[in-house]
């Protein structure tokens, strides 16, 4: 059930992956001895694909981002991005990080505008392009706040849009609506889907919750815990434009159903292990 | 923001009003003779004397002596503990080996190689802010180091995945993130800085407020002394007040 690269699902055209993950393994090297976090991973992604990684906590989702990222080097394997290996932080990708990543020191405007600060765009326009941004997220009316002031979920928002704004042909998101509430996240979802099929986007998204996993993506990969393996990859086949009506379908229910019995079995592996290294470590 | 101002006068009145309190403290207990005359004077005595020391001590040349000595040292203190900083922070080796010195040099009581100060620089105002500049410069580097060590590693991702040049890394984003660390460096470097200089004055008899109070103090005038003392005062005052807005300017709202 390890490594296997699926193959295109019927419905795809014959173009080439924009990304191709193939056989990746990294280790880290902690006290305890090598620990395998990702270990031989390989799926690929066609262009304006919207993929889901779902896997337990601690399964090596957001090693396998880091890697994806060009964050860090020392694995085995290969990513290639249009053809090409990448080599430390490519281009056509941008990241949300699991964890808070705003500049405290600069106001919601200025963080988001960051990016096109970096690519030299004039004051007006990068301010412009920015405010386009904020409200997509639906941050309107925060623009000078600072990231202090504003909450968890906030301060979320203003990385995805500092992230939109940099206008990845990839889009790599890490739990981005981890801190928010279940209304919230599912019209933020839907938000982000909107924008995906707008500016025909590839994203790839991570996350711990099957339903939303399901309503936005056209492909599942399903992780192992320990080491991080693909344990299934699930085309969902749900008519495309989605709205947030999918949830209550029949459809919707019942890959929901099967993606839980995956995970079921992996999740509850890692929480046997967390409470056997407790046991041990007392 | 009117909120913000509103709630900056309270702290300000309280801590004239303990100021206060303790200077009639001190002047009730000298009067009834718990503490001596003859070690000190009263508040009001010197208070009194202010008019004085400054019109025939020449204080605002003195001040100004005392001041800009401290803004070189301090200016030089900032760069060069930065520097040495942001050094320790690069290259692991040099701070492997040197970190533990560098810490030990904070300690040091430099003031006491003043006489090879006085050999090298001569007694000239150089001599004051070198040992200045060299009694700030180890707090300035460690905290440097410290505030770039401690920067959250989703920001440096941040940078790199924005693919920043090693230069935009470090202005906009290490150094800005290190900015409060680095200040608190500045802070603790220029209280070490400005008693060293006030020290060397006094020591070596030349130049501003230090070399004055020397005066003053072998003249037994012990009112003037202590208004001289709080002039010392007024320069770490203005050179708090500056760096706080320095600060402010590079981190607003934090
Ligand atoms: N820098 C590191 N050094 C050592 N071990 C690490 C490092 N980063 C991650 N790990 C280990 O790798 C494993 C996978 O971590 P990772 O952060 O990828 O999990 P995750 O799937 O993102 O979990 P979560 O859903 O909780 O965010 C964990 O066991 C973690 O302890
Ligand atoms: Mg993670």
């Amino acid at each position: 059930m390890s490594a296997k690269v699926m193959p295109f699902a019927p419905q795809a055209t014959m173009e080439m992956p924009i990304l191709v993950v193939e056989d990746v393994v990294k280790r880290f090297d902690t006290p305890e001895g090598p620990l395998t976090a990702v270990d031989h991973m390989s799926f690929s992604v066609r262009e304006g694909e919207f993929v889901s990684i779902i896997g337990p906590s601690g399964c090596g989702k957001s090693t396998l981002f880091s890697v994806l990222g060009g964050l860090v080097g020392g694995y085995e394997g290969k990513v290639t991005i249009e053809g090409q290996p990448i080599a430390g932080p490519h281009p056509a990708i941008g990241m949300v990080f699991q964890e808070d990543s705003t500049f405290p020191w600069r106001s919601v405007l200025d963080n988001v505008a960051f990016p096109l600060e970096i690519q030299g765009m004039s004051r007006a326009d990068r301010y412009a392009r920015a405010r386009h941004f904020i409200a997509m997220v639906g941050l309107e009316g925060f623009e000078k706040r600072f990231p202090a002031e504003l909450s968890g979920g906030m301060r979320q928002r203003v990385s995805i849009a500092r992230t939109l704004a940099f206008q990845p042909k990839i889009l790599l998101m890490d739990e981005p609506f981890g801190a928010l509430d279940e209304q919230t996240r599912l019209l933020l979802g839907d938000k982000v889907l909107q924008i995906q099929q707008q500016l025909r986007q590839t994203m790839l998204l991570i996350t711990h919750s099957i339903s939303e996993a399901v309503q936005l993506s056209d492909r599942i990969v399903v992780m192992t815990y320990r080491p991080g393996r693909v344990k299934r990859i699930i085309d969902i086949d749900l008519p495309r434009p989605r709205s947030i009506d999918v949830v209550s379908s029949e459809a919707f229910g019942r890959y929901v159903a099967a993606i839980w019995s995956d995970l079921r079995d992996e999740a509850s592996r890692g929480m046997n292990d967390a409470e056997a290294r407790q046991r041990s470590s007392s | 923001m009117r909120e913000a101002r509103r709630y900056r006068l309270p702290p300000i009145a309280f801590g004239l009003g303990t100021v206060i309190l303790a200077f009639a403290v001190i002047e009730v207990l000298i009067r009834a003779d718990v503490i001596s005359q003859y070690v000190m004077p009263t508040p009001w005595q010197v208070l009194l004397s202010f008019g004085r020391v400054v019109a025939e001590e020449d204080i605002p040349h003195r001040f100004l002596a005392t001041a800009g000595e401290c803004l070189a040292a301090g200016a030089l203190m900032s760069v060069f503990g930065m520097l040495l900083g942001v050094a320790l922070y690069r290259f692991r080796l040099l701070r492997a080996a040197t970190e533990t010195w560098v810490a030990a040099f904070a300690a040091a009581p430099l003031v006491l190689a003043y006489p090879l100060f006085l050999v090298i620089f001569g007694r000239t105002a150089w001599t004051i802010i070198m040992i200045g500049f060299l009694s700030g410069l180890a707090p300035v580097a460690l905290k440097t180091l410290e505030g770039l060590t401690g920067v959250r590693p989703a920001l440096l991702n941040v940078g790199r995945s924005f693919r920043l040049t090693p230069a935009q890394q470090f202005w906009k984003v290490l150094f800005p993130a290190a900015v409060p660390t680095i200040f608190v460096g500045f802070r603790l470097g220029f209280i070490f800085a400005l008693i060293n200089v006030v020290g060397v004055e006094f020591l070596i008899n030349f130049g501003g407020l230090g070399q004055l109070i020397n005066e003053l103090a072998e003249r037994y005038d012990l009112p003037g002394t202590y208004a001289a003392i709080t002039f010392v005062i007024l320069v770490s005052v203005l050179f708090f007040i500056a760096l706080e807005g320095i600060e402010r300017w590079l981190r607003p709202a934090s």
